[in-house]
């Protein structure tokens, strides 16, 4: 069963694609675009559609999504964490 | 891939000026708000007909005038529209805009209620309406090739699963789509931003990379120029944060799976532009669902594929919109509203080839006549974008 869905291997989050996901759970991923499997454990509860690390992410780390920056990490987020709008922000506006 | 695309053809209605419809609505139009009330009195008397009330066209001017005036004659001018009644407060700019709408050979007239008041008006253009709408139901839908439809797209209330499933599939259909000489647009100037460099790559030419990032840059400049924060809650929308999405440039890359992984950017339209050529369009335009969606009706598109995470209700009077969602939840929360279910996507069910299969087999069948949810719903939204202030 896949709990959540990575774009790229290059990319530092997935996103949860069940509904559920509770902190301490073992995850399966499903890497897209390689077609591969990885598994992480969460950190957080976290809502379906939303992200979770699965590499650990430094205050102004840049934060890649679809191998693209998507912004940058304002809090240290370890793997497996909710990353959402509370640890990530624009580099645009 | 399973549908033959070379041979495909679907049945439409074939207009005067050589465009072919998939709807045969015969329009009641207001020029002006003040208008309304005689164009809705109208459409009830005269079952069948459809008014399309909205709240401006009074002391505009300049490029947001002509903006108002390019939106109501290429609504009217539609070949999802069969014929057009055109009701202003005074003769003058409902004339300019039937006489936009005639210059494709379908029926046209206008009526200016001043001197007339609203009834003498609306026993007039019901008079005419009702002749319209005898003459339009007995039109007969005939059998077209797929180069002659035209189709937009726009996502809406997006979260991360129009990255995953919905956006990319619509990206597959246009794919598809694309060799068949088949018209094509996308849009949402700022909703690109953070992947702008990604839509430039795949511009055909080094002047439409020039007109594309014009476009882009100016549009970016409003953004500066009156913002008073990062934007937080109005893009990314609260339901946008909600369904998982953090920043702009999360947004843009999902938004940009639209335009698929081949076809290239061909031109670049104004607002309410009409192409002049098949291909894939840029159009300079809001992120705003109804304000792009009616601008897309404008530019004559007939039917529009809108990919959702969180579910926007819209539809639009004239152009069908079929959604699309692989959001597992929103599909068993609000499918009444949804056309096509690719949440298959996140569990390995199916593949990005067969949902836009998936995709392409609804499209024929909504172009064949199969009303859309938001059809069925009554979901109508016609929202006029405004440049500026009225005078």
């Amino acid at each position: 069963m896949i709990h959540f869905v990575v774009h790229d291997e290059k990319d530092s989050v997935g996103v949860v694609v069940v509904e559920g996901v509770k902190s301490g759970q073992e995850l399966t991923g499903w890497i897209m675009d390689q077609d591969k499997e990885i598994k992480v454990r969460a950190g957080s509860d976290i809502p379906i559609g939303h992200k979770l690390a699965i590499r650990e992410l430094k205050p102004e780390d840049t934060v890649i999504k679809y191998s693209t920056d998507i912004g940058r990490a304002v809090s240290p987020i370890k793997v497996g964490e909710h990353a959402h709008v509370h640890n990530i922000r624009t580099k645009r506006w | 891939m399973a549908i033959d695309l070379k041979n495909a053809t679907f049945h439409g209605y074939r207009r005067e000026n050589g465009r072919v419809g998939v709807r045969n609505h015969v329009v009641v139009l207001p020029v002006d708000d003040l208008s309304n009330a005689a164009c809705e009195a109208v459409a009830n008397n005269i079952k069948g007909t459809l008014a399309i009330p909205h709240p401006y066209g009074r002391l505009q001017f300049g490029a947001d005038l002509e903006l108002h005036f390019r939106t109501l004659i290429g609504t009217g001018a539609n070949p999802n529209v069969a014929a057009v009644v055109v009701i202003g407060i005074e003769d003058g700019w409902a004339k300019r805009v039937a006489d936009g709408i005639a210059r494709t050979g379908k029926p046209v007239s206008f009526f200016g209620i001043e001197g007339h008041g609203d009834m003498e008006t609306i026993r007039r253009a019901s008079r005419e309406a009702k002749e319209y709408m005898h003459w339009a139901s007995e039109l007969r839908r005939e059998e077209r090739p797929l180069k002659d439809l035209w189709v937009s797209t726009k996502c809406g209330e997006s979260d991360t699963t129009s990255g995953i499933g919905s956006n990319p599939c619509v990206g597959n259909a246009f794919d598809k789509l694309y060799p068949h000489g088949v018209t094509l647009v996308f849009g949402e100037t700022t909703e690109l931003t953070g992947g702008e460099h990604l839509v430039a790559a795949r511009c055909r030419t080094p002047q439409v990379r020039e007109r594309f990032m014009a476009m882009f840059n100016r549009y970016q400049d409003v953004v500066n120029r009156h913002k008073t924060g990062d934007l937080m809650d109005s893009q990314p929308t609260k339901g946008n944060i909600a369904g998982g999405l953090t920043t702009i440039e999360e947004k843009a890359l999902g938004n940009i799976q639209k335009i698929g992984k081949q076809c290239m950017v061909d031109g670049v339209l104004d607002k309410a532009e009409a192409p002049n050529g098949p291909g894939l369009w840029f159009m300079d335009s809001s992120s705003a669902a109804a304000e792009m969606v009616t601008l897309c009706a404008a530019s004559g598109y007939a039917v529009h594929f809108f990919p959702t995470g969180q579910c926007n209700v819209i539809g639009n009077p004239i152009l069908p919109v079929i959604k699309i969602c692989a959001n597992p939840r929103t599909v068993r929360l609000m499918a009444e509203h949804l056309d096509v279910d690719v949440s298959g996507i996140t569990r390995k069910e199916i593949n990005m080839d067969q949902a836009g299969d998936k995709l392409l087999e609804m499209m024929f069948r909504t172009a064949n006549g199969r009303l859309t949810a938001a059809e069925t719903l009554g979901h109508r939204e016609f929202v006029l974008t405004r440049l500026y202030e009225s005078a």
